[in-house]
C-alpha cells in the first residue's frame, strides 16, 4: 500500500483534520494556562474566572436552566412520542409536521417570537389577557428564569421526542402482549413494560437536552440579559467585549467542556447498554393502543405544546415580518412587503449578511463533507494505521459546545503563524468543524452502504483506486451525500453561538445581525431576517424529503 | 512453465495466523479449488493472489515474476486478473453492457472491438437480450452470469472466484456449477475457486486444495481426494467416513475387535505403529450370513440403528465385542432390521491410511 500514490492525498486530509479540531482545542487549553502579557504558565486565569461570585452564579444559573429544561422537555416530549408512535391518536401527521416545524425554527427566532408573545405589557398573551379580564397588565413576563426555561424547552423537546420515538418504534407489540396475557391492563403495561424499555433512550435524551441548554447562546442572550441575570454562555460573551480576555474565557470554558465530554460519554454508555434487547433487535409487528375518548385528550396535549413551540410563535413572526408595526395587530392595512425588501435589497448590511449566510454555510458544508468523506473512507478501507483514532477526532466537535469551539478558534487563529481572524475563512472553518460530526456519521453510513467488493471489482479489472472512486463509489454516494449536505447546511445557516465570537465587520451572517439588531427593538426587521432563514430551511427540508425520505431530519443520526 | 506459484505464503492479522505456509503451483489452464470450512484462510489466500492483501511471509509469482512478497505487492489493477465476488459486485450505476465493458475500457480497446466482444460474451452467458438492463432488474442468477461475463471478457491470466454461488438458491447453485465448468472448458482460463461446498469443488475442479486452520491438508484430484484422504480432517470433511484406529504388530494390523494382515493393504510399507484409517460407509458390505473367504476382513456385529433416506439406507453397526459404531450405506433394497446379527465385509484396499496428527 506504500506504493499507492493516493497516500499523499490522505496525509494532507489528515493534516487538515488536525488543523480544524486538534489545534483549536490545544490552543484553548494552552491559553487557559497562559499569562495574558508574559505568556508564562499561570493559574491566574482560573482565579480570575472563578474568583468572582458573579461568574460562579452564572455557572449555577446554567445548571438550573439545563436541569429545568431537561425536566420540562421530558414532560413535553415523552407523552407526545408515545402518543404518536403507540396509540390511535388522531391527526398524527399534523403533530409530526408541527414537531418538524419546531425543529426548523432557530432557537433565537423562537426567543424573539416569545418576546412578542409574552413581553411585559405589549406581548400578545398579555394583551389578550387584559382584553379578556379587563386587568391593566397581563401576568406573563418572558424576561425571567421561567421564561427562559420555557423558551429553551420549546426548541429542545424535539430531541426528547425523536429519541423516545425511535426507542418506542423498536419495541414489538409482543412484549406488551406478554404483559397483557399475564393480566396487566393497558395502563400497567405501558408504565411497567413499554416506558421502562424506552428508558435508556429517554435518559440519553435528557442528557442531550441538558447539554444543549447549557451550551445555548441565542435565547439566553435575548432573554436573560434584559432580565438581568447571567448564564455561562453570556458571561463568556461578555469576556470578549473589548478588550477580549481570551485567557480568562478559556479558563472559564474548561468546566463546560469537561461536563459536556463526561455527560456525552455517560449518554453513550446508557444508550449502548445492551441489557434492553428491545432497543437493539428489530421490532416485530406493532399494534396501536386504543385510547377511546382519551385520544382527544392526547391530541389536545400535543397541540397545546406545539402551539407553544410552533403555531403561535410562527404566527407572530409571520405577522411581524409583514407588518408595518407589529403592535397594530392583524389587519390588511398593516400588511407590507417593505421589511423583507429592506432586508433582502435595500440595506447593505442585511443584504450582505444574507449572502454571507448562504455562501458560508455552503462552503462549510462542502468542506465538512469532503473532509468527512475522505476520513470515513480512510478508516473504512484501513488505508493508514490507527485509522480508528481519526474517527474519534472527526466526532470530537460533537462534544464541544459551539461557544467553546469558537473560543478555541479565536485562540488558535488570531495570532501568527496562521491569522484567519477578520476573514470569512475563520467562520467557514469553524462552521465546518462544528458540524463535521454530522457530516461524518452520514458519510460513514453512506460509505458503509456500498459493498467494498464493488470497488475491488473495479481494481481487479485494471482500474486504479482513484478510478474506482470516480467511476463506482462517487456515483453511488451521490444521493446519500446530498442528504448529508442538507443536514450540515441547515444548522450552518443558523449557527449563532460560534459566529458571535468570530465575525468582524463585513463577515456578519444573518444570525449575528439578528442578534445585533435585537436591542434596537425593531422586531419587524428581526422577524423578516428570521423568516428568510426559515424559508430557506423549509426549501432544503423539502428537497431532503425528495432525496432521502420523510424521516431524514427527525432521525437519531440527524441530531 | 507454471502460471501461478505460491511459496510458503503466510498471512497474520495481529496475533492470528490466517494463512500458514501455503504452497501451491498452478499450470496454465488449470482449475484449482480452495476448499475448507469458514475461517480456514481460503478467502485470505485468494485476496493475496489478487493483490488486495500482502503476504506476511512467502512469495507469489505469476509467469515467473514475483508479484507479492512481504515488502512489496503489485497492486491488483496491475495483475491482469479477474475476480468474481460473493456479492457479485455488479455496479448498480451501470447497465449490464457497461459493467462488462469496464475492463476493456480500462485497457483502452477501440470502441468497435469493445462492442463486439461485450456482445459475444453476453451471448455466451445467455444474457445478450438483457444488455441494456440495470442490475437491480436482474435475478441473482442473472447477476451471476453478468459477473462471469465481466470477468472473462478481459481474458485474464488468472480468474479468481470467491464463493460465487453461496448467495444462490439450491437449484440455481447446481446449475451454475456446471456453467462455471462449461465456461472453463471453453476459455481455459487458469482459475482459483474458493468454496466451502465440496460438491461445488468436485464438479468444477481439476484439483482441490483442502484447507484447515490456515494450512493445506491435501491437494489432489477430486477422485483421489475422496478415495485416498491423507489426513483425518480431509477424510471427515470430504464426504462421510468411518475412522478406524489400528496398530501395526508384526505382520498384522490390529483393530478393536478384528485383525487384518498387513500385506492386504495397498501400501503395507507405509503402515507403522499406530495408524488411523478412513473407510467410506459405502465401501463396507453387509451380509446376513458369513460371506465366503476373501482378502477382506469379515467381522460379525449387531445392527443398532437404521434410517431410510430414499436413495440409500443408512445403517449403524456395532462389531461384536467392541464399542465401535460403523456407518454403512446400502442400496434401498438391501433391508436389515435393528438388532439383527450381521457380518461386515471390510476391504483393506478401500481403507486409506491417514498421516499421524
Amino acid at each position: 500500500m506504500a506504493s499507492d500514490r493516493s497516500l499523499v492525498v490522505w496525509l494532507l486530509l489528515i493534516a487538515l483534520l488536525l488543523l480544524l479540531v486538534i489545534n483549536p482545542l490545544a490552543r484553548l487549553l494552552w491559553a487557559s494556562f497562559e499569562h495574558p502579557d508574559t505568556g508564562a504558565f499561570t493559574l491566574e486565569n482560573y482565579a480570575a474566572a472563578y474568583g468572582r461570585w458573579r461568574n460562579v452564579e452564572a455557572l449555577i444559573n446554567s445548571m438550573i436552566v439545563g436541569l429545568s429544561v431537561a425536566v420540562v422537555c421530558t414532560i413535553f416530549g415523552v407523552p407526545m412520542a408515545w402518543a404518536v408512535s403507540r396509540t390511535d391518536m388522531p391527526a398524527k401527521s399534523l403533530v409530526w409536521a408541527a414537531v418538524l416545524g419546531t425543529f426548523i425554527m432557530p432557537n433565537y427566532l423562537g426567543a424573539v417570537a416569545w418576546i412578542l408573545m409574552a413581553g411585559p405589557n405589549a406581548g400578545w398573551l398579555n394583551r389578550i389577557y387584559s382584553a379578556l379580564t379587563g386587568a391593566s397588565a397581563g401576568p406573563f413576563n418572558v424576561y425571567s428564569m421561567t421564561g427562559l426555561v420555557l423558551v429553551i424547552s420549546c426548541y429542545s423537546f424535539p430531541y426528547m421526542f425523536v429519541f423516545t420515538r425511535s426507542a418506542l418504534e423498536l419495541i414489538s407489540s409482543e412484549m406488551e402482549d406478554a404483559a397483557s396475557t399475564l393480566g396487566a391492563g393497558a395502563l400497567r403495561t405501558t408504565l411497567r413494560v413499554t416506558l421502562p424499555l424506552a428508558l435508556p433512550a429517554i435518559m440519553g435524551a435528557f442528557i442531550v437536552v441538558f447539554l444543549e441548554a447549557i451550551a445555548l447562546f441565542g435565547s439566553p442572550a435575548l432573554i436573560a440579559l434584559p432580565a438581568r441575570f447571567q448564564v455561562m454562555t453570556t458571561t463568556l460573551w461578555q469576556m470578549f467585549e473589548f478588550p477580549p480576555r481570551v485567557q480568562v474565557a478559556a479558563a472559564y470554558a474548561m468546566p463546560l467542556l469537561l461536563i459536556t465530554v463526561f455527560l456525552f460519554w455517560l449518554q453513550y454508555r446508557i444508550i449502548a447498554r445492551k441489557g434492553f434487547v428491545a432497543l437493539t433487535g428489530k421490532g416485530g409487528e406493532r399494534r396501536l393502543m386504543h385510547l377511546g375518548p382519551w385520544r382527544w385528550v392526547m391530541l389536545g396535549y400535543c397541540l397545546l405544546i406545539t402551539s407553544l413551540s410552533f403555531f403561535m410563535p410562527m404566527a407572530v413572526i409571520l405577522q411581524a415580518a409583514f407588518a408595518r408595526a407589529w403592535g397594530r395587530g392583524f389587519s390588511w392595512d398593516n400588511v407590507t412587503l417593505r421589511n423583507l425588501r429592506f432586508v433582502l435589497f435595500d440595506q447593505t448590511a442585511t443584504r450582505m449578511a444574507t449572502l454571507n449566510t448562504f455562501v458560508y454555510a455552503a462552503a462549510a458544508s462542502l468542506i465538512a463533507l469532503g473532509l468527512a468523506l475522505a476520513i470515513a473512507y480512510i478508516v473504512a478501507r484501513r488505508l493508514v494505521p490507527f485509522g480508528r483514532v481519526l474517527t474519534y477526532v472527526a466526532m470530537a466537535p460533537f462534544v464541544i459546545p459551539g461557544i467553546v469551539l469558537a473560543i478555541g478558534f479565536y485562540a488558535a487563529y488570531t495570532a501568527k503563524p496562521l491569522v484567519l481572524y477578520g476573514t470569512a475563512w475563520i467562520l467557514i472553518l469553524a462552521f465546518a468543524t462544528r458540524f463535521l460530526p454530522i457530516a461524518y456519521t452520514n458519510s460513514d453510513a453512506a460509505l458503509r452502504s456500498i459493498n467494498p467488493e464493488l470497488e475491488d471489482a473495479a481494481r481487479i479489472l485494471g482500474g486504479s483506486r482513484l478510478l474506482a472512486l470516480r467511476r463506482v463509489v462517487a456515483p453511488l454516494l451521490q444521493r446519500g451525500l446530498a442528504g448529508a449536505f442538507i443536514l450540515v447546511f441547515i444548522p450552518a445557516t443558523r449557527e449563532l453561538s460560534s459566529a458571535i465570537f468570530l465575525y468582524t465587520t463585513g463577515t456578519q451572517v444573518l444570525s449575528v445581525l439578528l442578534f445585533d439588531k435585537s436591542d434596537e427593538g425593531n422586531f419587524e426587521l428581526l422577524s423578516s431576517m428570521g423568516l428568510i432563514l426559515v424559508a430557506v430551511t423549509v426549501a432544503m427540508v423539502l428537497l431532503g424529503f425528495r432525496l432521502i425520505g420523510r424521516d431524514f431530519l427527525l432521525r437519531r443520526t440527524a441530531t | 512453465m507454471s502460471r501461478l506459484v505460491l511459496t510458503d505464503v503466510s498471512r497474520r492479522f495481529g496475533a492470528v495466523t490466517a494463512v500458514d505456509r501455503f504452497s501451491l503451483i498452478l499450470t496454465p489452464g488449470e482449475f484449482v479449488s480452495l476448499l475448507g470450512p469458514s475461517g480456514c484462510g481460503k478467502t485470505t489466500t485468494l485476496r493475496m493472489i489478487a493483490g488486495f492483501l500482502a503476504p506476511s511471509e512467502g512469495t507469489i509469482a505469476m509467469d515467473g515474476r514475483v508479484v507479492s512478497s512481504p515488502g512489496s505487492s503489485l497492486p491488483p489493477e496491475k495483475r491482469n486478473m479477474s475476480m468474481i465476488f460473493q456479492s457479485y459486485a455488479i455496479w448498480p450505476n451501470m447497465t449490464v453492457a457497461e459493467n462488462v465493458a469496464f475492463g476493456l475500457e480500462v485497457r483502452r480497446r477501440p470502441k468497435a472491438e469493445i462492442r463486439e466482444r461485450v456482445g459475444r460474451i453476453l451471448e455466451v452467458v445467455q444474457m445478450g437480450h438483457l444488455a441494456s438492463r440495470y442490475p437491480q432488474e436482474l435475478s441473482g442468477g442473472q447477476q451471476q452470469r453478468v459477473a462471469l461475463a465481466r470477468a472473462i471478457v478481459v481474458q485474464p491470466a488468472v480468474l479468481l472466484l470467491d464463493e460465487p454461488l453461496s448467495n444462490l438458491d439450491a437449484n440455481l447453485r447446481e446449475e451454475m456449477r456446471y456453467e462455471i465448468r462449461r465456461l472453463h472448458d471453453e476459455f481455459h482460463i487458469t482459475t482459483v475457486y474458493v468454496t466451502h461446498d465440496q460438491a461445488e469443488a468436485m464438479v468444477a475442479s481439476d484439483r482441490i486444495a483442502v484447507m484447515n486452520q490456515g494450512r493445506v491438508e491435501q491437494v489432489d484430484a477430486p477422485r483421489a481426494l475422496y478415495a485416498r484422504p491423507r489426513t483425518r480432517f480431509v477424510a471427515g470433511f470430504i464426504g462421510r467416513t468411518n475412522l478406524l484406529d489400528g496398530e501395526s504388530r508384526g505382520d498384522d494390523v490390529v483393530f478393536d475387535g478384528f485383525t487384518i494382515p498387513r500385506r492386504a493393504f495397498p501400501e503395507p510399507a507405509a503402515i507403522e505403529g499406530r495408524v488411523g484409517f478412513s473407510l467410506r460407509p459405502q465401501s463396507i458390505v453387509l451380509h446376513r450370513q458369513p460371506p465366503p473367504s476373501t482378502r477382506a476382513a469379515v467381522v460379525p456385529g449387531r445392527l443398532v440403528q437404521r434410517a431410510y433416506l430414499g436413495e440409500h439406507w443408512d445403517y449403524t453397526v456395532r462389531p461384536a465385542g467392541t464399542r465401535l459404531a460403523l456407518r454403512v450405506t446400502t442400496r434401498p433394497h438391501e433391508v436389515f432390521e435393528v438388532d439383527e446379527k450381521v457380518w461386515l465385509e471390510l476391504d483393506p484396499s478401500q481403507m486409506a491410511a491417514l498421516q499421524p496428527e
